[in-house]
């Protein structure tokens, strides 16, 4: 029962994580088809970030607002310079992306080396707590609580603002969108920094959970890929839910089946391809 | 013109190891050819069917560890374990296939890199069968006909039998009414369903016969290397075989070639200065696809095109020169 209870809440916190990672992706896919390779790079880069800020002696908030600002700033960069110059030619972008994730990766292991770093999280979230008489880590409810609060900030952004109209206008109909008004240019860029930041905010805020290491950038975003697979490309809801049940499937495959635990994770994936392959929340295929 | 320079290009390959008389240049000959059994595998995907594949390494990854296990843990020979590494990656590339084939366009590419990040992972973690991070080693060369293949001469000829039999069954296929029928896939697939071509079944074929070959070119890599480990089927490696493509010219049966010689040379020249060979990897991809999409065949061809006009067909449009989603599923989308 124990046993039960403390997989769950540790599933609860990779999903909360996952969702950072994955509803970037799902949103810059759902905006502008090109499904980025480089967001596993980029949470990446976020965790690396938070660390050395953390090295420099800066709090670990400070450390999230840097990682978080560092990562769409490039984010930002990238779409104007490299992303921008391919047009509407989608696979050219796509796989621009993955030249940047290499030129991320290695540049990463360049600057902080190979050896995996364990990053502390805040002093005020170490240690336990207790809830219906079980002792469960701080951090991981305190990731379980930002995630659901970043995911209602997302929904309040795409569903009550003048921004978030214009993207979901987008998103549905971008002709029709342009045709009326909507400035898809600066659009792009800005949903780009924003799913790129959000992608460096999971890194950190994941970094205390899963620690920051060469190769973390390729095993998240197979994860990512996942998770909008199975939630529906450019859907917020579907990348929410997605990363839930992978969180859980994660965590509870890694305890129950070690060996086969990465190969579990996709199950799901071979399962909603064959009966839905717009996946469960999906309004666009491609 | 062309059966003249083509005879010329497999005179220089089979003269190769004499003229460049170090071990170390026939052996650089040797990864060169079975890297280009990869991206022409590969390329039958990209370039002919026009579906781009992220995870072509774990083709090499199923068929390498397949015969280097049957080896170590049945005893088995060379060539028992060799067919039987074959025949596990058809039926692997039949069922992703399955999968796969179920979406197109940027859809399949994600899937194809979450299909090979699950060989991948199994390398990785499925520690009792594949040794996990140490892999499998201490494997031997075959010995056709008795020839000693552990002599570097002997194996780039071998290798050089193996590559020309793909390349040239390779070029028979994409010309024939078959091959035709996968351009058709390509360019026009509501066409084609509406001809009464079966777009699916012609591009599940494809996908398993792709498998396959890469799995041959897996077999090529096991035996060089004597040593299989999950660092070969990872996601940059992938990538690798996907750059020789593009680099080369996908669509074209050359450019893949030309390709794999430019990216592994690229490799061993950077590799003896610099230690950043992925991050090389990363800005060359990003250079190839924002100055040359058509790669570098195609570039070369379009040139000469320049001097004598029309003579030269048009690059068969390379998928990255494709704006933007498949006719069918862009109607879906919008």
């Amino acid at each position: 029962m124990n046993f039960w209870l403390i997989q769950s809440m540790n599933s609860l916190a990779m999903g909360g994580v996952l969702f950072m990672l994955a509803a970037g992706f799902s949103l810059i896919f759902g905006l502008m088809r090109v499904a980025n390779l480089s967001h596993g790079a980029y949470f990446m880069l976020g965790a690396y970030i938070g660390l050395h800020m953390l090295d420099l002696g800066f709090g670990f908030a400070t450390a999230a607002i840097a990682a978080t600002l560092g990562v769409g700033l490039l984010g930002g960069i990238v779409e104007r310079l490299i992303l921008r110059r391919l047009g509407n030619n989608t696979l050219s972008q796509v796989l621009a992306t993955l030249g940047i994730a290499f030129v991320i990766a290695d540049g990463s292991l360049w600057i902080w080396g190979g050896d995996p770093r364990p990053v502390s999280g805040p002093a005020f979230l170490s240690g336990g707590m207790q809830l219906f008489g079980l002792t469960f880590p701080k951090y991981r409810v305190a990731v379980v609580v930002f995630s659901i609060a970043v995911g209602l900030g997302l929904w309040l952004l795409l569903d009550k603002t003048r921004l978030g109209m214009m993207i979901r206008a987008s998103v549905d109909d971008r002709q029709m969108a342009q045709a009326v008004g909507v400035p898809a240019s600066r659009l792009f860029t800005v949903v780009f920094c924003l799913g790129t930041a959000l992608a460096g905010l999971g890194g950190v805020i994941a970094a205390p959970i899963l620690s920051v290491y060469p190769g973390l950038d390729a095993d998240m975003l197979p994860l990512a890929l996942v998770v909008v697979i199975l939630g529906g490309l450019g859907s917020l809801a579907g990348a929410f839910v997605g990363s839930f049940v992978i969180g859980f499937i994660y965590s509870f495959g890694q305890v129950l089946l070690p060996d086969l635990a990465y190969m579990i994770l996709f199950l799901p994936m071979v399962i909603i391809l064959a009966a839905r392959p717009r996946g469960l929340f999906g309004r666009i295929t491609a | 013109m062309k059966r003249a320079l083509l005879a010329v290009f497999i005179a220089v390959l089979l003269m190769l190891p004499l003229a460049t008389g170090g071990v170390y240049y026939t052996n650089l000959a040797s990864q060169i050819l079975i890297a280009a059994l990869f991206s022409l595998s590969l390329n039958l995907m990209v370039g002919f069917a026009g579906l781009t594949s992220l995870g072509h390494a774990g083709y090499l990854g199923l068929s390498a560890y397949a015969s280097a296990w049957l080896m170590t843990n049945l005893g088995w020979g060379h060539l028992e374990s060799a067919a039987a590494a074959l025949g596990i990656t058809a039926v692997a590339a039949g069922l992703f296939g399955l999968i796969a084939l179920r979406a197109a366009s940027i859809s399949f590419l994600m899937i194809t890199l979450a299909l090979g990040q699950i060989l991948w992972g199994l390398a990785y973690r499925w520690t009792g069968v594949t040794g996990g991070d140490n892999g499998i080693s201490s494997l031997t060369r075959p010995h056709p006909f008795g020839i000693d293949l552990g002599n570097p001469v002997n194996f780039y000829y071998f290798a050089l039998v193996v590559f020309l039999a793909v390349w040239g069954s390779i070029a028979m296929w994409v010309r024939s009414p078959f091959g035709a029928s996968i351009r058709g896939t390509r360019d026009q697939p509501r066409r084609m369903a509406a001809l009464g071509f079966d777009v699916w079944v012609i591009r599940w074929i494809t996908f398993v016969v792709s498998g396959v070959l890469g799995g041959v070119g897996g077999l090529m890599y096991v035996y060089y290397h004597q040593f299989i480990s999950p660092h070969s089927l990872s996601l940059a490696n992938s990538a690798e075989m996907l750059l020789m493509v593009i680099a080369g010219g996908a669509g074209t049966l050359s450019g893949p070639v030309v390709g794999a010689a430019l990216v592994l040379l690229l490799k061993n020249v950077a590799s003896a200065y610099v230690d950043r060979w992925v991050m090389l990897l990363g800005a060359v991809f990003i250079l190839i696809v924002m100055f040359l999409p058509g790669g570098i065949v195609a570039g070369v061809a379009r040139l000469g095109g320049m001097r004598r006009k029309a003579s030269v067909p048009v690059p068969a449009a390379a998928p990255v020169n494709k704006t933007d989603l498949r006719p069918e599923v862009a109607k879906e989308a919008s």
